[in-house]
């Protein structure tokens, strides 16, 4: 079957997608957007995390042909009109800056969950912040870093919108290399 | 496969009438996980997403009408003073992206004994409105459920929406798990209170094929608290009212040693459930005089 919707903006179709397929699948495999990750393929990971119709939902959880005439938004839409052209969103400025990333394989996911917790809630609380991304698993880093960032861009956000505010914070020093075998 | 999407109510009949094997699919949490593993191959599925009213609900006088396909996140954000019991059960549900697709119309449809939703429907009092080409009928929620991952619909049918009674009093609903975020109820226990009718109702998750009430129990602690005069005093339920309630609710179990644990710790487990949600319960309704005359 054919299947078109809008994609970070812009229309996209896909055609002979099978009926049981996923929207991660189409994503990923017939419109050239890698950036959500495929893992668990049940619910459980986080890592294909995309927006549809603005809320967070799991790609491989909806069939290709539920987002016929829907709007997706992607990790690869985040730092559209976010941030300087060719840069990076705040959230993705901020997961940089914290060191929140390792493997990087889950930060996609991520990231698209934080960037939609702090539109909804521009100053969380830290249990807010953890609530927003239990669905979200890393096993790399123990979250702190993640945490971290997610509160960077807060409170980069927050300096940023106070009109007598000198502008963000300074990033963090960048982290010394980690010793052999740590 | 087919990919079936109708616009509204009477074409979905239609469709369900024209291909009793379909599988119906909203939010896709359980469908897609059986579709990417392999596990099911449906001649055709039938997209609810179109269908804007399956994700309404209305409060009536006594009852919420709950469409089938509203989502966990709305229950928790829209719902928590009508159906509190539902509300507590839907946070525990997945991972925020499962509550913003999921909703107890899928609950409902898959029927597995560990679905979060059942435990508090059961014990608030529910019927399931299901319809076909042929009609509609309403089903009582504890006969809706006929065997593991097993319920009451034909094939023609599809769920509409779930009338829930409104809450009368406090509710609770509690689940273990081995953390909080993503876990499939290893059990799970619901209960409410009524004190306008001086009722309790019950309902045991993951402990048996179905999702069950606990008869014996609720009738046990009904009469204990008539007897002592509780529901007017407002007094504490004696420990031993308490374990007696535990062990009946326990008794109402028929547990399995399966992956999530042993027919030992659920029952185990449930006993612990059931003493606490009964202090919770108990305590608020003390502290909120919920209809209570005042002494």
């Amino acid at each position: 079957m054919r299947v078109s919707f809008t994609v970070n903006g812009r229309r996209h179709e896909a055609d002979d997608v099978w009926e049981g397929e996923s929207l991660l699948f189409v994503l990923r495999e017939r419109l050239g957007l890698p950036g959500s990750k495929n893992a668990c393929e049940q619910g459980e990971c986080g890592s294909c995390t995309v927006r549809l119709d603005g809320e967070v939902v799991c790609a491989c959880l909806v069939a290709a042909g539920q987002a016929q005439g829907r709007e997706v938004r992607t990790v690869e839409g985040l730092a559209d009109g976010a941030g300087p052209p060719g840069g990076l969103a705040p959230i993705q400025q901020a997961f940089v800056d914290a060191g929140a990333v390792q493997c990087g394989f889950c930060t996609p996911g991520l990231l698209v969950t934080a960037d939609a917790l702090l539109e909804r809630q521009p100053s969380p609380s830290d249990a807010d912040i953890r609530e927003a991304l239990s669905g979200n698993l890393c096993r790399c880093t123990g979250y702190e870093k993640i945490l971290d960032a997610v509160r960077l861009a807060a409170a980069r956000s927050a300096a940023g919108a106070a009109p007598t505010a000198p502008g963000p914070e300074a990033p963090p020093a960048p982290r010394s290399e980690p010793e052999p075998g740590e | 496969m087919e990919f079936l999407r109708p616009a509204d109510w009477t074409e979905a009949l239609a469709a369900k009438a024209a291909h009793p094997s379909a599988v119906p699919i909203a939010g896709g949490t359980d469908v897609m996980v059986e579709i990417n593993f392999g596990l099911r191959r449906p001649d055709a599925l039938i997209d609810l997403n179109r269908i804007v009213e399956l994700r309404e609900w209305e409060v009536g006088a006594d009852t919420v009408r709950l469409g089938a396909a509203v989502p966990y996140s709305r229950i928790i954000d829209e719902l928590p003073t009508e159906l509190p019991g539902l509300a507590l059960a839907a946070h525990t549900v997945g991972s925020p992206q499962i509550r913003n697709r999921g909703g107890v119309g899928g609950n409902l449809g898959a029927a597995s004994p560990a679905g979060d939703s059942h435990p508090p429907l059961l014990a608030a009092g529910a019927e399931v409105e299901v319809a076909s080409v042929r009609g509609t009928r309403r089903i009582p929620v504890e006969e809706f459920y006929t065997g593991v991952k097993r319920n009451a619909l034909a094939p023609d049918e599809l769920i509409r929406c779930v009338h829930i009674k409104r809450a009368d009093g406090p509710q609770q609903f509690s689940k273990v798990g081995t953390r909080n975020a993503m876990v499939i109820a290893v059990c799970a226990f619901g209960l409410a209170l009524h004190p306008a009718t001086r009722t309790v109702g019950t309902g045991l998750g993951s402990v048996a094929p179905t999702p069950v009430r606990a008869g014996a129990a609720e009738r046990f602690l009904e009469q204990a608290l008539d007897e002592a005069g509780l529901w007017d005093s407002g007094g504490v339920v004696p420990p031993a009212v308490a374990g007696k309630f535990a062990d009946l609710v326990v008794a109402a179990a028929n547990p399995i040693d399966d992956v999530r644990g042993t027919a030992g710790y659920r029952r185990h487990a449930l006993a612990v459930l059931a003493r606490r949600t009964l202090d919770w319960v108990w305590d608020e309704y003390r502290g909120k005089e919920w209809g209570r005359a005042c002494a």
